[in-house]
């Protein structure tokens, strides 16, 4: 099976290492693609957006005219998974903690609202034990995270976390085959990668 | 309103707070989830230091001296910018001594872009790292370009929560460097040159030490490692971990001389994460168009349609003049300071 990460920038090498981890404890064989272009995309059955810098990728997949085909390949079920940067780019509304609207290319298909940086910079950067919902505890690395402060539609938020300033807010959020993080599940774990290789099988 | 008027209203308002905790309880055992603290929350540890490097691969971090140039460089898709008084081209002209960055100017920038916000400290000078760290800094460069305070010895980073780049000529100096906390390493170039020989020549040096170690790695030769350890005064397993990877165990930028996309293009095929680019671009005539050129060309490096598209978006003519190296004199040179 053809797996994708979206290559344009970010942690591209520990998302498809995470894949083939994640394909091996499933048992089945995997081949990561850097997704650039939008033909890139054509054969791909799973899909992660890496953890990066929100701007950055929305900039250069604008350029690479690879926005409405992103856009359309989660609508049509493709199962993805975006970590941090990639959370940012899926969620119908972006707002950042100190500058307020961004106004950034984004593919928005999650009905999520999601805030940058919403822990401070990154000397508030942490790692903590996280109990998400359908993925037991697990340790979690927040590196500069943004926060999922509103849900509606068909997104179900996840892993509840009390926040200093913000109240109620969720670290992660599914609607039907796309998955958000705030943290970067590719750092720690492979639970993320073999639920959406598992949606690509049928089998989640 | 009356004393008896008064107590009526504290009743109601107790009554109200009582009714709250009920509302709660049956909230608690109808099963509703209260959103918990995080618990085991840490900052500052290894993978949140040596993470957050990681999510600046294949990105470009511009050096800015102003806000202005900072929102130029978060415009055209940068991952990051590096606050500095002078760029390295005018830190060669004006001479004296160069020290890290006004504080105010850094938090001005701080507050008007959203990408991570990188600062220069002088080798060696723990109090400009402990001011950076304070005000909030999202990296420090403990940098050659600066002037040096501390002739024998670098910071020691493991004391900071705030992630260190660090720049290197060659393995052993980049292995030294991670020895001393440094969660990220960058070729040191000859900054403010406009000429890209010397980060070219600083990685080509730096990988084929590294494939030397792998393939003693991979004969089993144990000893070639043990001996290379000891020659860099660095700790063994460190060198074994290199040796075994294959690359440096940290994100690792080129820096010093890029100037074009091309140059860009050229560092990440010889193996850079990513870029930091100087005076290259606040020095030419082109900044806006450049700086976007240059983020494209480091994204797409292994794509020359995409490089030629990038490198069409700048003009020679509007280039940075640069300096040849061979007409620098060795007291000029930067890349000497603190090894």
């Amino acid at each position: 099976m053809k797996v994708g990460v979206v290559a344009l920038q970010g942690d591209v090498e520990e998302h498809a290492e995470a894949f083939r981890k994640a394909a091996a404890e499933l048992g089945i064989a995997v081949e990561v693609l850097e997704v650039k272009k939008p033909r890139q995309l054509e054969d791909v059955k799973a899909l992660a957006l890496t953890g990066g810098e929100s701007t950055t990728i929305g900039i250069l997949a604008k350029r690479a005219g690879l926005i409405e085909p992103l856009r359309k390949a989660a609508e049509g079920g493709l199962p993805t998974l975006g970590t941090c940067a990639g959370a940012v780019l899926l969620a119908k509304e972006v707002r950042d903690a100190v500058v307020g609207e961004t106004g950034q290319p984004t593919i928005g298909v999650m009905d999520i609202a999601v805030v940058r940086n919403a822990f401070g910079r990154q000397r508030e950067s942490f790692e903590a034990e996280l109990e998400v919902e359908g993925f037991g505890k697990i340790r979690a690395v927040f590196i500069r995270a943004p926060a999922v402060v509103k849900a509606w539609g068909s997104a179900k938020p996840l892993a509840p976390v009390r926040h200093a300033s913000l109240g109620l807010i969720y670290t992660a959020a599914v609607e039907g085959n796309i998955l958000a993080t705030a943290f970067h599940p590719e750092l720690t774990t492979t639970a993320f990668h073999r639920r959406v290789l598992e949606m690509a099988l049928g089998k989640a | 309103m009356s004393v008896a008027g008064g107590f009526s209203t504290l009743d109601r308002l107790r009554d109200f707070f009582y009714g709250l905790l009920e509302v709660r309880d049956r909230l608690r055992e109808g099963g509703v989830k209260w959103p918990r603290p995080l618990e085991g929350v840490q900052t500052g540890t290894v993978r949140v230091k040596v993470g957050f490097p990681a999510m600046l691969k294949r990105g470009v971090i511009m050096d800015v001296t102003n806000v202005e140039q900072a929102e130029v460089a978060e415009d055209a898709g940068a991952v990051g910018v590096m606050v500095l008084d002078k760029l390295p081209y005018d830190v060669r002209k004006a001479g004296g001594v160069a020290r890290m960055a006004d504080l105010k100017l850094i938090e001005e920038v701080m507050a008007h872009i959203t990408i991570p916000v990188s600062a220069k400290v002088r080798i060696g000078h723990y109090y400009e790292a402990v001011l950076l760290e304070a005000i909030g800094v999202d990296l420090i460069d403990e940098s050659e370009v600066l002037t040096p305070v501390d002739e024998q010895h670098h910071i020691n980073k493991w004391l900071f929560t705030v992630p260190f780049v660090n720049g290197c000529r060659e393995l052993c100096e980049a292995l030294r460097r991670i020895s001393e906390g440094a969660s990220m390493i960058r070729s040191k170039g000859e900054a403010g040159t406009g000429n890209v020989a010397e980060a070219v020549k600083h990685f080509k040096a730096l990988y084929s030490a590294v494939e030397e170690l792998t393939a003693a790695y991979r004969s089993g030769d144990e000893e070639k490692l043990r001996d290379y350890a000891r020659r860099c005064q660095v700790p063994i397993e460190l060198v074994a971990l290199t040796a075994r990877m294959g690359r440096l165990p940290v994100v690792t930028f080129a820096a010093g001389g890029i100037a074009t996309p091309a140059d860009a293009a050229l560092m990440m095929w010889l193996g850079a994460d990513g870029v930091f680019v100087g005076s290259g671009i606040f020095k030419s005539q082109d900044p806006r168009q450049r700086a976007e050129a240059i983020v494209l060309a480091t994204a797409h490096w292994d794509d020359p349609e995409t490089v030629v598209e990038a490198q069409k978006m700048v003009s020679e003519k509007s280039a940075m003049l640069g300096i040849d190296i061979r007409t620098l004199r060795p007291e000029e040179l930067l890349q000497t300071r603190g090894v």
